[in-house]
């Protein structure tokens, strides 16, 4: 009975050890994000260079012609009209704050370099990721839980050569070439909030978008809408496929959280990687 | 025997801390329908993409024709592997691609053919799998029945020398089921692939499997034929094939082949010497025509309407029936003579070419559809059986006796 008693005790009582544990659970749970987080990363980094070295095979370029369709020429349209209405916005923001120093004159080299150097490519890319990347996601996640890229190992068919690989390729041919339309669209689009709507002097604008950039404005924007490329395309990509392994949840709704993580994790990098981009190409 | 085509050597496998296969040790032979069975989540499909390379052994060996595959090198393992084909159980068709475009797929992909070439294989394929119509169609687009066709279509047009079936008939319906098996069976005959199946459609495949395995507990402990299997003694054979067995096949409404062993043996063995039977056996020929130049559905219901029919004549009279290989059925009546046998014998013959046939076979219409003329031949044959004889060897001499009892043409007048 007595035994009972203190036995009843001791379970009863909170062992010291319990307290400590309490207090690092937090540490430990941020170890264990970061730990994973570093493990993804290196995965992601193996997944696209694995992927990228398959991209010189000769049964390669249809399939790159059919996704630069579907990842660049699709997103075309919304390109167009994200950077119109940014480029009016631009000219409309701008306008109303140099008329207060009596600068409207820089209203053209404000509206190129804000677009050609920033805008443009983040913008673009954030536009692509939402709309080719979650659908690369989705697609590729489907494939995945319904043993179609098994098949494809089956068949000798290599899963990353015939699916990631042309991705990747069409990305970095895509994103560029969208981000230049995105430029040119949205300088029309202050063209015309800051010319045509506001009445700044037609001449002065178009001299000040011409004599404001340099080559480098224009190579940094497209150096960075490279990089955006390689993100966003292996980021959805790499969701997509190891869809199955997700740890939270499966089947459709792994393929639905892999697609959300594609464009969440694809905006915080495009961002991130701006930030770094922009202050190495400053620095040289 | 020859050396076999894949053997496994002591093969584990574990997924974290659970062991789905345990010490296990097969063999498959070449040009065999070898049939792996077991209950659903035993580790069958784990075994099977063991084969095929899509999965690696924890302990132990494959080996392919003697030599183990993990000690290959790449080339040679990878040339080794690209004779196997995998059908999914879920088909894993392409769904953004038509039917075309999805047997194509591995010739494409994998082969230096040029697009004539791939586009003269595939036609073959999907005329020999009857999928005309459905060519430029997609999956969704298509019955279940037909999916399976396409994905055995996609498997076979590489003309791989092992076929792995993963659950090949789950989901179908029992006529769909049988038509599947025999589509297997029919094409593995044709083409002379080894096919290795997974399933639980017992006793559905002992009709089609050269060889079964039994996987029970983690590992194998069972190899042979299906007869053999009937004489296996282990807890395999109470909690997984009983189970799995109805007591009547669905299909034909017959008993299951070992049910009719038991009956025979509780009806017939206990008589009295003298005391004797009548034995009869009906064999549905021509069916690899039928496989091949019309529909398996046809033949599937020619087949059940058979079974209907025997059981209305012969079931009246205490007979009992089983359907013993795909396009063959065996009944025993215990109580009739030789005479009595062949009255009831006319009287199904004449009432199944009158009104059985029609149940499963259309005329015109199919051949409208298919393109293809079905011919129909039934053949049966009566033995007098005594209760000492071996079962075995009264249909023998009953299946020696047979003679043509019904025939069905189609009707070119349309």
């Amino acid at each position: 009975m007595a035994l009972d008693e203190n036995s009843h005790e001791l379970r009863s009582s909170k062992p010291p050890w319990r307290l400590g544990m309490l207090l690092t659970k937090p540490f430990a749970r941020i170890g264990r994000s970061t730990i994973s987080w570093v493990s993804n990363l290196g995965a992601s980094a193996i997944f696209f260079m694995l992927a990228f070295l398959k991209i010189l095979h000769p049964k390669q370029w249809s399939k790159i012609i059919q996704q630069i369709y579907y990842i660049g020429a699709r997103s075309t349209m919304i390109i167009l009209l994200v950077s119109l209405f940014t480029g009016m916005v631009l000219g409309l923001q701008s306008y109303t704050a140099l008329v207060k120093f009596g600068a409207q004159g820089a209203l053209g080299t404000l509206v190129a370099l804000t677009l050609v150097r920033e805008l443009g490519p983040v913008l673009t890319a954030i536009m692509i990721a939402a709309r080719a990347g979650s659908a690369i996601a989705a697609e590729i996640g489907i494939q995945r839980i319904s043993e179609q890229i098994d098949a494809l190992d089956t068949m000798r068919i290599d899963p990353l050569r015939y699916l990631i690989s042309p991705r990747i390729v069409a990305s970095i041919i895509s994103f560029p070439i969208l981000t230049a339309v995105f430029d040119i669209v949205g300088i029309i689009g202050g063209y015309i909030s800051g010319v045509l709507l506001l009445g700044a002097n037609a001449g002065t604008y178009v001299y000040r978008v011409q004599t404001s950039m340099d080559m480098k404005d224009v190579t940094d924007g497209f150096i960075k809408s490279i990089v955006f490329a390689f993100i966003v395309s292996t980021v959805c990509c790499y969701q997509g496929y190891f869809a199955h392994m997700r740890t939270d949840s499966h089947g459709a709704k792994a393929v639905g959280l892999s697609t959300t993580s594609a464009v969440v994790i694809s905006c915080v990098l495009i961002l991130v990687s701006d930030y770094v981009v922009t202050s190495l190409l400053i620095r040289g | 025997m020859d050396t076999p085509l894949i053997e496994f050597k002591d093969v584990t496998k574990r997924f974290g801390s659970r062991t789905i296969l345990e010490r296990i040790n097969l063999k498959i032979y070449e040009g065999q329908v070898t049939t792996i069975i077991g209950l659903s989540g035993s580790g069958k499909s784990v075994l099977l993409k063991h084969i095929i390379g899509l999965i690696k052994p924890d302990e132990g060996s494959i080996l392919f024709q003697g030599e183990p595959l993990l000690k290959m090198r790449k080339s040679e393992r990878m040339a080794k592997l690209a004779q196997i084909s995998y059908m999914f159980q879920d088909n894993a068709l392409f769904d953004s691609m038509t039917v075309f475009e999805n047997i194509a797929l591995p010739l494409l992909e994998t082969t230096s053919l040029g697009k004539t070439e791939i586009a003269s294989r595939v036609m073959a394929r999907i005329e020999q799998t009857e999928l005309e119509d459905a060519a430029h169609k997609y999956p969704s687009e298509l019955s279940g029945g037909m999916q399976k066709r396409a994905a055995l279509a996609r498997a076979l047009v590489t003309d791989p020398r092992i076929v792995l079936f993963d659950e090949p008939t789950s989901g179908q319906d029992p006529v769909r089921k049988n038509a599947i098996l025999s589509m297997i069976a029919q094409y593995q005959r044709k083409f002379g692939f080894t096919a290795i199946m997974v399933s639980h459609e017992i006793p559905d495949v002992y009709f089609i499997s050269n060889r079964i395995l039994a996987l029970y507990n983690r590992t194998i402990v069972f190899q042979g034929s299906p007869e053999e299997l009937e004489n296996f003694d282990h807890p395999f054979k109470d909690e997984v094939i009983r189970s799995l067995e109805g007591l009547q096949q669905e299909l034909t409404g017959m008993y299951s082949k070992r049910q009719f062993k038991v009956m025979h043996h509780a009806q017939l063995t206990q008589r009295t010497r003298g005391e004797t039977y009548s034995m009869v056996v009906f064999t549905l020929d021509d069916s690899d025509a039928i496989m091949t130049s019309s529909s398996h559905e046809a033949a599937k219901r020619t087949i059940q309407s058979m079974g209907k029919y025997i059981d209305k004549h012969f079931g009246a009279i205490g007979g009992f029936s089983t359907r013993r290989q795909t396009n063959q059925f065996v009944t025993v009546l215990p109580y009739s003579d030789l005479t009595e046998a062949e009255n009831i014998l006319n009287d199904f013959a004449h009432d199944f070419q009158e009104l059985g046939m029609k149940d499963g076979y259309e005329g015109p219409e199919r051949r409208k559809t298919s393109g293809g003329c079905i011919e129909l031949l039934i053949r049966a044959g009566i033995a007098l059986g005594q209760p000492i004889a071996e079962v075995e060897s009264v249909i023998d001499a009953a299946e020696s006796n047979q003679k043509e009892i019904a025939r069905l043409r189609c009707d070119v007048r349309g």
